[in-house]
């Protein structure tokens, strides 16, 4: 698979002293769905702004498709990378929930037809077609963060960065966020997603990134990342794997990371 | 029309509570639709309610009616009578309602102050509104951030903190002002597991030290089964299903009207669905295990 973005021995520290990253050497793939989990304060969100040039890296470089992002401005790299972010309202500003949506993509040189197809297919992504012409301040927080989620989607960027998208949602919201996941990665875009929900990155995410003090500490697919070999790791940073995963551990099934893996391990018995 | 929800089982006849919400209807203004439509609850002194329900409930608009915020500082109608320590949010005035209850909001940095130049001053900032002595607003100050354990941010700016460490600060501002009841809109939504269990026993430690009426809403339903004494489920603005908090977060209905049932409940339901046997005594034992850190793995922070 086709490199999207390196880190070579990334490293940053914030203007008033504060260590956020050390060292990170990491390769992200095309079409791969990636979550990265870690304590508050691991230096998630530190990392993944790395990518879009929101922060550069003060020690270390990043490629983005084999391009040195340094020098690069920041509204060049937003062609690459859209980020979403933790609060929805650091993001939301226009008027209506369609013009909010638009701005983005409208940004990147999309008008006419091409922007309302684009417009049009985030906001079904996200279940807000019948809220266009609604003012953002007058949905509710959970919808908001889905508005803020099909403003990224509209610009149809090659890499999607989510950070924490399940937050304040209900079991239905996270379902569509999953598809939302599922379906970025068909179309071959690279989805990294920061989350605390490690029953929703065992479902979504092909790979998981543990994070813990600025540096990685584990890289794998869930299936490895929430063995029980490593549960001491996860344990250093106060993190456990998924219920589905322990579970399976102790009815002696091996690792089954997800719900769906455990229910067949059980038939299978 | 649900009944009143009564979260306490110690006394036979119960002193007034420190919240009462009876046959309350609110809309917000300029609209005709009822967001809550007819909502009773009550919640003694020492009580901690989960509040559980779908995207766009009016969870959060129950949170500014419970606190006495909608319709005063907000504006709305309101109807039937929302009773704070026995005291109407129709007849008190806003210093009144700001002594008996506090309200987190869901986007924590909606709270700060924007003014306080550090942390410290900033949790300190609504104990020195209510006009208290010096001496009372340092001890409140010290006790909140030690309570979440938020010591070493006492020196820092409060508008740089990351979104977990904002939510923290915000919760200690509230529970700073020591009000008999506590309103908290999704309060660990920022928050990594960890943070998450550490609120809840600071929580449940608060309900049992000072006797605090909390009112919680959360979508981690994890959290309130272990720190819930009860639970009201709410979907269009009623409460659909209320009672004791094991028997809530497991009621068919909390995941028809898609809310996330705990991680036990949700197994189990999935292995009744697919017909495979699962013993509930194992998954209960296992959801409640912590694993302890191997120190092997541990390595000092750069």
């Amino acid at each position: 698979m086709t490199a999207v973005a390196r880190l070579e021995g990334v490293g940053f520290v914030y203007p008033d002293g504060t260590r956020a990253l050390a060292g990170v050497a990491l390769e992200l793939r095309e079409g791969e769905r990636v979550g990265i989990v870690g304590q508050n304060g691991s230096g998630k969100s530190t990392l993944v702004r790395q990518l879009n040039g929101l922060l550069r890296p003060t020690e270390g470089r990043v490629t983005l498709f084999g391009r040195d992002t340094a020098g690069v401005h920041v509204a060049e790299l937003a062609r690459t990378v859209g980020l979403a972010f933790q609060n929805p309202d650091r993001q939301i500003f226009a008027a209506s929930v369609r013009s909010e949506v638009a701005f983005g993509a409208r940004n990147l040189g999309r008008r006419g037809a091409e922007l309302d197809r684009a417009v049009q297919a985030a906001l079904e992504a996200v279940g807000l077609e019948g809220e266009a012409a609604t003012n953002p301040y007058d949905l509710g927080y959970s919808r908001r963060k889905l508005l803020a989620l099909a403003s990224i989607l509209a610009m149809e960027t090659p890499v999607v960065v989510l950070d924490e998208p399940t937050t304040g949602q209900d079991a239905r919201g996270v379902e569509r966020i999953q598809r939302i996941v599922g379906s970025l990665g068909e179309t071959g875009r690279t989805v990294i997603t920061i989350s605390h929900d490690m029953r929703f990155v065992a479902e979504s995410f092909q790979r998981v990134i543990v994070m813990r003090a600025g540096r990685v500490i584990l890289d794998g697919p869930p299936v490895t990342v929430f063995a029980a070999e490593h549960a001491g790791a996860l344990a250093s940073t106060f993190l456990e794997a998924p219920l589905a995963a322990r579970l399976g551990e102790r009815l002696g099934l091996g690792t089954t990371p997800s719900e769906s893996a455990l229910l067949d391990a059980l038939a299978a018995r | 029309m649900s009944e009143a929800i009564v979260v306490n089982a110690v006394n036979d006849a119960p002193p007034t509570p420190a919240l009462l919400l009876d046959g309350v209807r609110y809309g917000y203004a300029g609209t005709r639709r009822w967001v809550l439509d007819g909502v009773n609850l009550e919640v003694a002194a020492g009580r901690v309610l989960g509040i559980v329900g779908p995207n766009e409930a009016g969870k959060s608009t129950l949170c500014l009616v419970a606190a006495g915020l909608a319709p005063a500082a907000i504006g709305g109608r309101l109807e039937g009578d929302v009773l704070l320590g026995g005291l109407s949010t129709r007849d008190a005035n806003p210093h009144q309602m700001a002594q008996r209850a506090g309200i987190l909001f869901q986007n924590p940095v909606t709270q700060l102050s924007a003014t306080a130049p550090t942390v410290y001053e900033e949790v300190a900032f609504g104990p020195r509104n209510l006009g208290l002595a010096v001496d009372e607003i340092a001890d409140r100050v010290e006790h909140a951030l030690g309570a979440l354990r938020i010591e070493a941010l006492g020196p820092r700016d409060p508008m740089r903190l990351s979104g977990g460490q904002a939510q923290l600060v915000a919760l200690a501002s509230v529970v700073a002002l020591r009000p008999p009841v506590l309103v908290l809109d999704e309060p660990t939504s920022q928050l990594d597991p960890a943070g998450t269990r550490l609120v809840g026993e600071a929580l449940a430690g608060l309900a049992a030290a000072t006797a605090t009426a909390i009112v919680v809403v959360e979508h981690k339903t994890w959290l309130l089964a272990d720190l819930a004494d009860a639970c009201a489920l709410v979907a269009d603005g009623r409460v659909v299903v209320h009672g004791a908090t094991a028997d809530v977060l497991a009621d068919d209905r909390l995941v028809e009207l898609g809310v996330e049932p705990p991680p036990a409940v949700r197994l189990r339901r999935a292995a009744a669905v697919r017909g495979v046997a699962l013993d509930s005594a194992v998954v209960d034992a296992v959801a409640a295990a912590r694993l302890a850190a191997d120190p092997d793995t541990v390595e000092p922070v750069p």
